[in-house]
């Protein structure tokens, strides 16, 4: 009697002990394990942002500060004389307006021509449907850099060499949004697309009035990366515009680096003005910028 | 006929400025294009230079490095990122937004700002380096620093959009798997290698091939930042064929090295779909 009796506290003991502190360590853990996340995100997350920073402060520092001796992590005085600057020596709102047009012009053309496309894959039968499904997929494996020396005699021989139609046209001719919208379009209920037709609709009244009205999240993330995609366009704007007053911001940004005595300072703040409006239109419309690009990954 | 009204405006972009192309490329790059008088018929010479020019090989094996390098970082530091913002942080949300930042980016003013950060005299980073009591970093006078520099800003530039691919696949993993795992006592470290690598397979293949595709034709940072300097050291293949090009005005040799550009991407690209098709078969 004495002997179990002594025996199952005993027990009980060895069972729980192991058990109590065990699941304390696991609490233990796990919060420590919050911690070190923790610490580890924020560090990457301030070593990422930082040349972001870094912008901010060489954009808004007095002329060549940053290059003196000493380390130096902001600006000794807050000054706005490197915008002035640019402002006053370069075309740079031209440049920004250059950009926003082609960069209009593409988003619109590009994303209208590959709804219709992405529409006639999904919805219409018709003979050739598939091989020219697969040409098209092809032509995104095409680097543009391969072909630009014809691109450009292409270019010049249409006498669109150094004009907004020279950058804009190559720059429509993707395919990346095709696939988007085919699936997007695969997704709609047939039943939708039969009743119009037997209403007597056409296939281009059902793509206007019935399907488009449907895919606004679809319309929203290719109007985005396609803008995206021009506005930060360098080797084509680079190669098929040669005066500067039509210079794109990103060319324009080049530009300035290849004065005889670079200004860092002016070169920074130009720079922020060309990415501050991506910047602005990703912090705006984050979840349709993110759901875009991780839906093109999971196609 | 509807079906190729729909298509057809799309289709004549593309064919305009894609298909026409290609055969031009083609064309131009069996001509010689120096100076102003018409073109001449050379055959093959174009393509004989380039097997002799050391050049094009030390471009050729610069962008082998570079890809080499970049793919496989992006891709490890892309999942280790997602695995990382998928479990529980405080201000999560903020931590994410602020890491895909950079891709909005455009390349050339991530190069201006990475010129400014490695300027070799009195930049910050070898500023910090001095300060830690290291030496200065020849960031623009030596060619494996040089290099160095551009891979650091390719892998930020492209950190965040990996992150978000693979944040999307961590999603689609249903959470009884790691419930079940956990329960037969895998450790984190388990879990990691026998679920969430192999369910993100269909992830890893797409950027395994999206990542390559941009290595290997990077051209904004590093005509920025370097301009394939110094002396070559970080001359990838479009910076060279672009240098041809446009530079020295070389026209048919730049198509040449374009065309070659092309056949390396697309027997890549079709090796990568070879091996996903069997890959599928198998599973």
């Amino acid at each position: 009697m004495t002997a179990p009796a002594h025996q199952l506290p005993a027990q009980a003991a060895t069972v729980a002990a192991p058990q109590q502190p065990r699941r304390r360590r696991r609490r233990d853990e796990s919060r420590r394990g919050i911690v070190w996340r923790t610490i580890v995100a924020v560090v990457v997350t301030i070593v990422v942002v930082f040349p972001l920073y870094w912008m901010l402060v060489v954009a808004f520092s007095p002329r060549g500060e940053i290059f003196e001796p000493g380390l130096r992590l902001w600006p000794s005085t807050f000054t706005l004389e490197n915008f002035e600057k640019i402002l006053d020596r370069y075309p740079v709102l031209g440049w920004f307006g250059n950009s926003l047009v082609i960069g209009v012009f593409v988003m619109v053309l590009t994303t209208a021509l590959n709804l219709l496309a992405g529409y006639a894959f999904a919805r219409l039968r018709f003979r050739g449907r598939t091989a020219i499904f697969l040409l098209a997929l092809s032509t995104m494996m095409i680097p543009v850099q391969a072909i630009m020396v014809a691109q450009f005699r292409l270019v010049v021989d249409l006498g669109v060499y150094g004009t907004y139609w020279g950058v804009i046209l190559p720059g429509a001719a993707a395919a990346f949004g095709i696939f988007l919208a085919r699936q997007f379009f695969l997704s709609i209920p047939d039943e939708l697309v039969e009743a119009a037709r037997l209403d007597g609709a056409g296939h281009l009244r059902i793509f206007l009035q019935i399907v488009l009205p449907l895919s606004r999240p679809l319309i929203a993330v290719l109007l985005l990366l396609t803008f995206l995609g021009s506005w930060n366009d360098f080797a084509w704007p680079l190669i098929a515009l040669k005066e500067n007053e039509l210079f794109t911001l990103p060319v324009g940004l080049l530009y300035l680096k290849g004065q005889t005595t670079p200004d860092y300072n002016a070169i920074m703040a130009m720079a922020l003005i060309s990415v501050l409006p991506m910047v602005l239109l990703f912090l705006f419309f984050q979840r349709y910028f993110v759901q875009g690009f991780a839906r093109s990954g999971i196609r | 006929m509807v079906g190729w009204a729909f298509l057809a405006p799309n289709l004549v972009l593309m064919i305009g400025f894609l298909f026409v192309p290609i055969v031009l490329a083609v064309q131009l790059s069996f001509q010689e294009t120096r100076g102003f008088g018409d073109p001449q018929w050379v055959g093959l010479a174009n393509y004989r230079t380039m097997v002799e020019d050391p050049d094009f090989w030390r471009s050729l094996a610069n962008t082998i490095l570079f890809t080499a390098v970049t793919v496989p970082i992006e891709l490890a530091a892309g999942l280790g990122l997602a695995v990382l913002m998928n479990s529980a942080l405080p201000a999560r949300g903020l931590l994410r937004t602020l890491l895909v930042l950079p891709m909005v980016v455009s390349g050339v003013a991530s190069a201006m700002i990475a010129v400014i950060l490695f300027y070799e005299s009195n930049g910050l980073v070898n500023k910090v380096l001095e300060t830690l009591g290291l030496d200065r970093v020849g960031w623009q006078s030596e060619g494996a620093p040089a290099m160095v520099s551009v891979i650091l800003v390719a892998i930020w530039l492209r950190l965040g959009f990996n992150m978000v691919i693979y944040l999307a696949g961590l999603q689609s993993i249903e959470p009884e798997l790691y419930e079940a795992a956990r329960i037969d006592g895998a450790s984190r470290w388990q879990q990691l290698r026998s679920i969430t690598v192999p369910l993100l397979g269909p992830s890893t293949f797409f950027l395994l091939i999206m990542n390559v595709i941009a290595s290997f034709q990077v051209f904004d940072v590093i005509f920025v930042m370097t301009g394939g300097g110094p002396s070559g050291a970080t001359s990838v293949l479009v910076t060279y064929a672009y240098r041809n090009g446009f530079q020295i005005r070389e026209q048919g040799y730049g198509a040449a090295l374009g065309i070659v550009i092309l056949l390396i991407t697309l027997v890549f690209t079709f090796v990568q779909w070879r091996t996903s098709r069997t890959r599928d078969l198998a599973g």
